[in-house]
């Protein structure tokens, strides 16, 4: 049995977290969530240029690292649990794999070692529902309709966009954001850490160079992609769920009523235990998955869905939990518990809620066929 | 960091399914998928003898007492496969997993010569005496008493009290009993562990009839019993160190080797619902799903303790968990068991009070929150140790 970080991923965890701990604190969160971008331009530096983590998970060949998924998992779960507000889990966890995935090696040559080292920020569409058309326009395409609720959409250089319409299945397109035709909506989102925008296409011209792969082929690419990006959301969870126990445990440790500490109750303590047990379990659904992801096994859906769909009600659970646990100045703008709270919400609906994920389940479980 | 188990583990793995297999399709076939543990007593007799003479009885015993010295992991693999193969119900599994282990540690050596070799061969079955009408999850709480006498063959000690939910009291030779042997002695202190034989006249079991309706645990009682002075584990008086020790070395292993049964029931649950359309109900499916996310998470909940290494701090709240998960995850399995099965899960098939295995697994998972630790226990365990959170204040 080896489930268990080796000691070089350890020692990148300890890496991870001094690096997150010293930068990324409530302070600098709240300062950032109320700037224009939404990130530190700086920070993304840290991050990407000096720490390298932008491309610990992508092949060497195109800038990366070449190490895994677990160790991608590592990073994104001490980045949820700073709520670090950053376009690394949109650029680096949804839209690289896409171009890994479905890009011919000259795509992959062309976007991926700017994307690893953070010179460009990308975007995926992960919402897709048919509202983005493609059709073919001579050589080349024009795409119409949207892609909503894209994180970090309004501060990508480019977009990995999926379409119908063209060659029977899906296709991925590489638009870059300067693209004529292409208005870009900045929304105010609940979740102030982690910004979206909505895409709208008119008629805007597609060259067949930015079609990744082959056009209307993408439909396994695609949902691989987002079977890796739920993986990786939910190592974020995982870690926001983790720091948002510490806080309310220390909370109950110091806060005093009755002449005792009020974590000396059971109504609490009891409480406090459950959310241990989700806490433990969210880690270790979100390192099993990103295990299964290296090491390429045929239940990647299964253990994506499996990590998505623990990993985004534990850390709901957690945040819930939280604010009741700390009564009124949880209810504060002043305290942090309810930018955790709402980040657990954007994320238990992002690729996908619990409830979608488990129906996944009950179909690879093949319930109720054959009746 | 990975999911599988390493290439000697697996070596390990297939040497003992191949036994297992051979065993169970020769010559202990009638007791293959027994999962019952009334009768057949010889024949499971015979069987815990095979085992033990083959060197699977209790492999993780050193190999001097004739286990196999083999890791946590490795106790793992077998009772998967043991699992897998639909062996019977371990009879002596309170001797070989509770007793065994505790002797090894706590024991003498004439205690070990004396005790461990009939107990892995499956001649004689043991028994655990803890619990009592007024020590449950207050388990310091203990009345029995214990005091020594001068009897026909030198010292003995005698054995006044209570103790309850024995198990298979009824077909164990001994019984390991907590006992206050310092009079006047409070909680924890002034107890001792005592190794008693049952068959005595000082000693009455009467069986204690369960919701299953099964009668697998009992109510003994101690009047006047006697067993010899050596027959103390560890110093009169200490005996709480040598209970608590049973207790710890655990790890998730046994919450582990249980998965392939829970798997077993899973399938059933499953296969139900496909078979009267429960399967088609958008909630039920989210149910069966979320079992299935469950079980496969305990799996790698248990794997993460087990993969630790002894120096590793790092990952070190999850090992608390185990108990709770599995209780909770299992009883939640009965009870969609039962929505499953809808109106024709409310009757027996038989004329006697038997129900059908999900109806069974229903009731019988009610005991899983409770035994070993209730669910509240283990919460204030994960909540103090785990999260070091104050203690509850308590009555003394």
């Amino acid at each position: 049995m080896q489930f268990v970080l080796t000691e070089e991923q350890a020692l990148i965890q300890e890496t991870a977290r001094g690096f997150f701990g010293e930068y990324v604190t409530s302070a600098k969160v709240r300062e950032v969530m109320q700037s224009e971008t939404g990130f530190d331009s700086q920070l993304w530096h840290g991050v990407m240029a000096d720490m390298g983590f932008g491309g610990i998970a992508l092949p060497a060949q195109c800038g990366g690292a070449g190490l895994g998924h677990v160790e991608l998992a590592i990073i994104l779960m001490e980045m949820g649990r700073t709520l670090c507000p950053s376009p690394f889990l949109s650029s680096i966890a949804m839209a690289a794999p896409a171009i890994v995935q479905a890009g011919s090696a000259d795509q992959q040559a062309q976007w991926l070692p700017g994307i690893a080292s953070g010179e460009t920020i990308a975007a995926l569409g992960w919402l897709e529902d048919g509202s983005a058309t493609l059709s073919e326009n001579g050589s080349d395409y024009r795409l119409s309709g949207s892609a909503r609720y894209i994180p970090f959409g309004h501060v990508a250089d480019m977009f990995v966009i999926p379409a119908r319409g063209v060659g029977g299945g899906l296709s991925l397109l590489a638009i870059p954001a300067k693209t004529p035709g292409l208005r870009i909506e900045k929304h105010v989102a609940i979740d102030l850490t982690r910004p979206m925008a909505s895409l709208h296409f008119d008629d805007v011209e597609v060259a067949a160079d930015m079609v990744l792969g082959a056009p209307g082929s993408a439909d396994a690419t695609y949902a691989r992609t987002l079977d890796l990006a739920r993986i990786a959301l939910a190592a974020e969870q995982a870690g926001g769920a983790e720091a948002i126990l510490d806080l309310t445990v220390q909370y109950a440790k110091d806060r005093v009523q009755f002449g005792r500490p009020i974590g000396s109750f059971q109504a609490l303590k009891h409480r406090l235990a459950d959310m241990m047990i989700q806490v433990e379990t969210a880690k270790t659904a979100a390192f099993y998955a990103a295990c299964v992801a290296d090491e390429n096994g045929a239940d990647l859906p299964e253990a994506a869905a499996i990590a998505k769909a623990y990993c985004s009600d534990a850390f709901s659970d957690c945040t819930g939990n939280a604010i009741q646990l700390h009564g009124g100045i949880g209810f504060t703008w002043e305290h942090d518990a309810h930018l955790y709270f709402k980040r657990a919400r954007g994320s238990a609906t992002l690729l996908g809620d619990a409830r979608s994920q488990r129906e996944t389940i009950a179909r690879i479980l093949k319930l109720g066929e054959g009746n | 960091m990975r999911t599988g188990f390493t290439p000697e583990q697996e070596a390990f793995r297939a040497e003992v399914a191949a036994w297992l297999n051979e065993q169970l399709s020769g010559p202990f076939l009638s007791i293959r998928g027994l999962t019952s543990y009334s009768g057949m007593v010889e024949e499971r007799r015979a069987w815990e003898r095979a085992l033990g003479e083959a060197g699977w009885g209790a492999v993780g015993w050193p190999k001097e007492y004739g286990g196999r010295g083999a890791s946590l992991a490795e106790q793992v693999i077998l009772a998967e496969e043991y699992a897998r193969a639909g062996a019977p119900g371990r009879m002596n599994h309170v001797g070989v997993e509770l007793a065994g282990p505790t002797l090894i540690h706590f024991g003498t050596e004439a205690q070990k010569q004396r005790f461990l070799r009939p107990m892995l061969l499956g001649e004689e079955f043991w028994a655990q005496g803890y619990s009592e009408p007024n020590a449950g999850s207050d388990l310091a709480n203990i009345r029995t008493r214990a005091w020594l006498e001068d009897g026909p063959n030198g010292k003995e000690w005698v054995i006044e009290g209570q103790k309850t939910w024995t198990s298979l009291a009824q077909y164990a030779d001994w019984i390991f009993v907590l006992a206050r042997t310092e009079d006047g002695s409070q909680g924890p202190q002034g107890i001792s562990f005592l190794l008693v034989p049952l068959k005595q006249k000082g000693v009455t079991i009467r069986p204690i009839r369960q919701i299953t309706g099964d009668a697998e645990f009992n109510e003994t009682f101690f009047d006047g019993a006697r067993t010899a002075a050596e027959n103390v584990v560890g110093k009169p008086g200490e005996g709480w160190r040598v209970a608590m020790g049973l207790l710890s070395h655990e790890r998730g292993a046994s919450s582990l080797a249980m998965q392939m049964n829970f798997r077993n029931e899973l399938d059933r649950v499953i296969a139900a619902a496909n078979a009267n359309g429960a399967a088609n109900d958008p909630l039920i499916r989210q149910r069966i799903a979320d079992a299935h996310v469950g079980l496969t998470l305990m799996r790698y909940n248990a794997l993460r303790t087990l993969s630790r290494r002894d120096d590793d701090t790092s990952l070190g709240r999850e090992g608390f968990i185990h108990k709770i998960y599995w209780g909770t995850w299992h009883r939640k399995l009965g009870e969609l068991a039962m929505d499953v099965l809808g109106a024709p899960g409310l009757v027996a098939a038989q004329p006697e009070y038997d129900p059908e295995d999900l109806p069974r697994l229903w009731l019988q998972s009610r005991s899983d929150t409770i035994h070993g630790g209730t669910n509240q226990i283990q919460r204030n365990i994960i909540a103090e140790r785990g999260l070091g959170l104050p203690r509850e204040p308590r009555g003394r």
